[in-house]
């Protein structure tokens, strides 16, 4: 339970005090690799911000002449089977990665925070009841678990977003109630009781603040796992419906003329790879700045 | 669970399966084989008894067993699973002693930043562009399907998307492996053996290993749920038969009992190899039989 430590000893989430800015670039710069996630993940961001304003083509648009076009100075990363450009559909597809990340997450994250504290701070049945209903979840391997949802829900962009959100719920809960629980019986928190403290207060000024730092990384390093399977659900078929462009999707259309053309799997791939280890690294280095103790068993 | 959740959704799952131009009557039939007009808790009752049984229910576009449907399918993951970590297990152990023994080097950090960053690599990826490598542009390996019969031929087929699901887990084993080496590298008996004046090569891999390499062992337990879910894409990659190919088709076909009946085969593999895991981590290591 090395994790469980950690944010007594640290107290609020850091980078408030001052210098601390500073501080983290002094560190950030040991990390050559988180340096270039920290690249990595500001170039995605931002091309998925600006990606109307900076697609060359529309990335719907059909050109009938030019299907499969290898790579040229038209069409960076070429054509796909329909004549689209796939450079525009890799840049507009890292906007649907990246809406939902978000999107699942902060559903996760605010839903698993709250039953994680109501598990950790209620009562004994409460808590029993709510594991099992973790582990119930976590029981299935992941994408057999999404598949089983996404036969139900239908493909579709929201059903992505629920199924992402569903499965990472419990892993957040579960690191908020084993933190809410070693706080619980805290000093501080004994003495704010004595003073008659009612559990809104306790929870929401006490507690809050020192689960949320080590959840946010937690969460940071997820963020490829959930972009892994937006996009394999979308390559299934599964996952976002044409047209829109998504990574997954721009493999899918690829893959069945792979021998004709590869460079639509090529190029659609290569966003999947480096986006993945962008926020790896990234994660892996704010870990290691902010929480060295926070290591996952590997 | 799966059933609550069928229930959950709005829509009827016998007017989904008809289609929207079945009449009501049809529907009503499906509905009554299928035991949906009665409550919730008799459904799941039934389905609970019947798998109890070992029937799964029927398949409702062929008509055939369910269990029958997916237990033709199992071997075929089942196979490509343990090709997978066979893979692993042959690049990673070495590659991990490597890096434990010979700290430092260049190799051993190439090692430590490659396996961060392969494991990230999602393994779809890995398999589309290892058949774009091996198999479409150097033709070493043939692309897709399983070949026909023949030890050979079979394993000729199995190979590469073998190694699309388990190059991933080189770099994870090799990472754990060189962990564990390093610990038992500093223990008092292989310091003995070095006082022994034991060649080098003989502590490691007569001494230090066989200790070294009991984590792994409950690392592919755990790990079963990752295999399983590379060998679903790998066998859509390279179009091989499997419960993955299954399932993926009978979501996208709507075969709900086929479905539920890949889920709880899956469920069932990934709980029984977490137990088998414990087992033989027991078997072969005393100290953690008393956690058992």
């Amino acid at each position: 339970m090395s994790a469980t430590e950690t944010t007594m000893t640290d107290g609020v989430a850091p980078g408030e005090e001052p210098g601390a800015l500073k501080q983290f670039w002094r560190n950030l710069r040991g990390e050559p690799l988180g340096l270039i996630g920290l690249v990595l993940v500001l170039l995605l961001v931002l091309s998925a911000i600006f990606a109307p304003w900076i697609v060359p083509y529309n990335p719907n648009e059909i050109l009938v002449g030019e299907r499969l076009a290898a790579p040229s100075a038209a069409h960076w990363m070429g054509t796909d089977q329909l004549g689209r450009d796939v450079l525009s559909r890799v840049i507009m597809g890292g906007r649907v990665a990246l809406l939902v990340a978000l999107a699942s997450l902060g559903a996760a994250l605010s839903i698993g925070l709250l039953l994680g504290l109501l598990a950790g701070f209620g009562p004994r049945w409460l808590d029993n009841g709510l594991l099992l209903i973790f582990d119930a979840v976590r029981s299935f391997p992941v994408i057999i678990f999404a598949l089983a949802l996404v036969a139900l829900l239908g493909p579709s962009l929201y059903s992505v977003i629920f199924v992402v959100a569903v499965t990472s719920i419990p892993i957040y809960a579960r690191i908020v109630r084993t933190q809410t629980l070693a706080m619980r019986n805290n000093e501080f928190i004994l003495a704010e009781r004595a003073m008659g403290a009612g559990m809104a207060r306790i929870l929401g000024v006490h507690v809050l603040p020192n689960v949320l730092g080590p959840l946010l990384i937690l969460a940071s390093m997820d963020v490829p796992l959930i972009i892994t399977l937006e996009a394999g659900l979308s390559f299934l078929g599964m996952g976002v419906r044409p047209p829109t462009p998504s990574w997954g999707t721009i493999l899918n259309d690829g893959y069945s003329y792979i021998r004709n053309s590869p460079w639509p799997v090529i190029f659609g791939g290569l966003p999947i790879v480096l986006a993945t280890l962008g926020f790896t690294f990234m994660g892996e280095a704010l870990r290691d700045i902010f929480d060295p103790k926070l290591k996952r068993d590997l | 669970m799966l059933h609550v959740m069928i229930r959950a959704v709005p829509g009827d799952p016998a007017s989904i399966m008809l289609g929207p131009r079945a009449s009501a009557e049809q529907r009503e039939e499906l509905r009554h084989r299928m035991r949906l007009d009665e409550p919730a808790h008799v459904q799941l009752g039934v389905y609970f008894g019947n798998l109890a049984r070992g029937d799964m229910g029927t398949d409702v576009v062929s008509g055939r067993q369910v269990t029958t449907i997916v237990g033709e399918q199992v071997p075929h993951t089942l196979t490509l699973i343990f090709a997978s970590i066979a893979w692993a297990v042959i690049l990673g152990i070495p590659l991990g002693c490597y890096s434990a023994v010979r700290r430092n080097t260049l190799i051993d950090r190439i090692t430590g930043v490659l396996s961060v960053s392969v494991i990230a690599i999602p393994s779809f990826v890995m398999a589309l562009y290892s058949l774009l490598i091996f198999a479409v542009a150097l033709k070493w390996l043939p692309a897709t399907g399983i070949g026909d019969e023949g030890f050979l031929e079979r394993a000729r087929y199995l190979i590469l998307p073998a190694f699309a699901v388990g190059v991933s887990w080189v770099g994870y084993i090799a990472r754990v492996v060189r962990a564990s080496m390093l610990e038992v590298l500093g223990e008092t008996h292989v310091r003995m053996n070095r006082a022994f004046g034991l060649p080098e090569w003989r502590i490691v891999f007569r001494y230090a290993l066989p200790l070294a390499i009991l984590p792994t062992v409950t690392l592919l337990g755990v790990g079963m749920a990752y295999l399983l879910s590379a060998a679903v894409f790998a066998e859509v990659v390279f179009a091989r038969p499997g419960v993955g190919a299954l399932i993926v088709e009978a979501v996208g076909s709507r075969n709900y009992p086929v479905v539920m009946g890949c889920v709880v085969v899956t469920t069932g593999l990934f709980v029984v190899a977490t137990a088998l895991a414990d087992i033989i981590n027991a078997l072969l290591d005393p100290r953690a039989r008393e956690g058992l």
